[in-house]
């Protein structure tokens, strides 16, 4: 796996792990007037060891608290996610996540930023660091120096999921990642985060508003649906890669999800 | 344009030129007791002198050509102020001269008096400094505080708040009892005045920032004091400096007031005793001594703010 000359540090042993198992899990939050609020009812799923998933859905179905459930940013009001059989309690580097705002650290140059992982859990490494491999992969190279702020939103959201691929995490998870880029950004994007998937061989678990965006990256699609929130349909995408939006299989699926969506 | 240009580089020798010949001509207002002073003329000289190596400077040198183009009217309109002054008190009169001295009166006494001058200077900053860096430093951990822990917050933030808004000034005498030494007491009431506004930046800046920023953190496997060298610091670090300006300016007022009410020497006292005795030339020379200790203090705050915040050129301007 190592490229470049860099040997690669920190990095999960069995690249075969990374499945997540929801048991009944549910959210409900209490909104200031006392009122509960269901987000999540009674979601029971599997997800296998690097499969790509997407949660699609209307908004304030859930989807990015079921995110955070799996990160362990909040935890569910009943029932229990598991990765690879362990409960998940709290965050960890193995559940990386990237938001749909990049959220670089922006008094940190570029390099710092992708280093940030490596350096918080203390295994970063001066001499011989992946740091380089990740700015090579997402095509960076040259702007190590820079800040936040002197790149492109497309550019940044690259630096974002270097930053959270770098731990080598078992499950990535994707709050809308590319949904505040332009058209033109975004499918290269789509195209890029297939390439490091298909490298890393990482679980990947996406939220997305876009039905092409789901249908051209997923394995598997969870269409989700609103009171009660949870997941309406699974749908498998058993489309060759890379796939052709114009296929009539790709579009058949687009009006299959479309359907199930209206309800 | 080219024209322009030239027009504003010659402008500040120009204007000291014409103050000179004025000085020079016109007889001095026979009410006024003036002893044989060259300083004003030589004060002119000198800078007839520099800004006619600074014009020859330019033509080579297109950094200092800017720069000085761009203060030219501001560095003429302070002399065109200055000549203005000395016409008024010097030449014709025109206000009561035992208040308003004319400038060479003035310099006067930075070269009759330095010695005493320098001695409250530098009493002053030594007060100054062990003032603000205390004061800062302790403003910079409470803030931490505050602002990072929820435990330390519920006991610290109501202290903050209650002690923080009354004047610095006002344990002038409690602070005299308390500490052995004139000294120590006024170093704690000018660090007092530079904690409060310290603390409250570094904890608001700390409580402001994204809450994401750390999501992102604990998802990387960031532990909590990592979290807050990395993030919560450097983020609120705009903000920490907000607070050092502010009780900077403040520890300036409190200083000045501590020396004028019970210290012994300092910039202040020299002041506020020079008035006593009615020798304003005096005063205006102190007062000039404090202007510039200020703005220096604070032109080397900015220096330090700008080599420290890179990151943010662009983000915010200032």
């Amino acid at each position: 796996m190592a490229k470049g000359g860099y040997k690669l540090v920190g990095c999960i042993e069995d690249i075969k792990s990374g499945s997540l198992e929801a048991i009944g899990v549910s959210k409900i939050f209490t909104s200031v007037d006392g009122n509960e609020v269901v987000a999540l009812s009674e979601m029971n799923f599997k997800i296998n060891p690097g499969e790509f998933v997407s949660l699609i859905g209307p908004s304030g179905c859930g989807k990015t608290t079921l995110l955070r459930l799996i990160a362990g940013l909040d935890k569910p009001s009943s029932g229990k996610i598991l990765l690879d059989g362990n409960e998940i309690k709290s965050t960890s580097y193995e559940r990386g996540l990237v938001f749909q705002n990049p959220k670089l650290y922006p008094w940190l140059t570029i390099y710092e930023n992708i280093a940030f992982g490596l350096k918080a859990r203390r295994v970063f490494n001066k001499d011989n660091n992946e740091v380089v491999y990740f700015i090579d992969l997402i095509g960076l190279r040259g702007f190590e120096k820079s800040y936040p702020h002197h790149i492109s939103g497309g550019m940044a959201q690259r630096v974002a999921l270097a930053r959270a691929l770098i731990n080598h995490p078992k499950v990535l998870l994707l709050d809308e990642p590319l949904g505040a880029l332009d058209a033109f950004t975004r499918i290269n994007m789509q195209d890029e985060i297939i390439r490091i998937w298909k490298e890393r061989k990482t679980t990947m678990v996406m939220v997305t508003h876009d039905v092409d965006e789901a249908i051209y990256m997923s394995d598997r699609i969870f269409v989700m649906t609103p009171r009660p929130a949870k997941v309406e349909k699974i749908i498998e995408v058993n489309l060759d890669r890379p796939r052709n939006r114009d296929s009539s299989d790709f579009i058949n699926l687009r009006n299959e999800i479309l359907r199930i969506m209206k309800f | 344009m080219k024209k322009h240009l030239n027009f504003e580089l010659l402008l500040p020798l120009f204007v000291t030129v014409v103050a000179l010949v004025l000085h020079k001509t016109i007889p001095n207002n026979k009410d006024i007791l003036y002893r044989n002073y060259n300083y004003f003329s030589n004060l002119l000289i000198i800078l007839i002198i520099i800004f006619s190596v600074l014009i020859i400077v330019a033509k080579f040198n297109t950094k200092i050509k800017k720069t000085y183009t761009y203060k030219s009217r501001l560095i003429a309109g302070a002399i065109f102020l200055l000549c203005i002054y000395n016409l008024i008190t010097l030449k014709f009169n025109l206000i009561p001269e035992v208040y308003f001295p004319y400038p060479d009166k003035v310099i006067n006494v930075f070269f009759r008096d330095y010695k005493l001058l320098l001695k409250c200077l530098l009493h002053s900053l030594r007060l100054l400094f062990t003032g603000v860096i205390s004061g800062g430093i302790a403003g910079i951990i409470t803030g931490v505080c505050v602002g990072w822990s929820k435990k330390l917050n519920y006991w610290l933030a109501p202290l903050v708040k209650f002690i923080g808004p009354i004047p610095a000034t006002i344990w002038i005498p409690i602070a005299l009892v308390v500490f052995p030494t004139s000294f120590g007491a006024s170093a704690f009431i000018v660090a007092l005045s530079m904690w409060f506004p310290t603390s409250l930046m570094t904890s608001s800046g700390i409580q402001n920032l994204e809450k994401s920023y750390f999501e992102v953190a604990k998802t990387l496997g960031s532990p909590n004091y990592y979290q807050l060298l990395r993030i919560a610091i450097p983020g609120a670090l705009p903000s920490i400096f907000t607070g050092f300006f502010n009780g900077i300016t403040s520890s300036f007022i409190t200083l000045i007031t501590a020396e004028m009410i019970g210290v012994k020497y300092g910039i202040g006292w020299y002041v506020n005793w020079q008035r006593e005795v009615m020798s304003f030339a005096n005063v205006y020379a102190g007062l000039i001594v404090i202007g510039v200790m200020c703005s220096l203090v604070l032109t080397i705050m900015f220096r330090v703010r700008d080599k420290l915040l890179t990151w943010q050129k662009g983000v915010i301007n200032w």
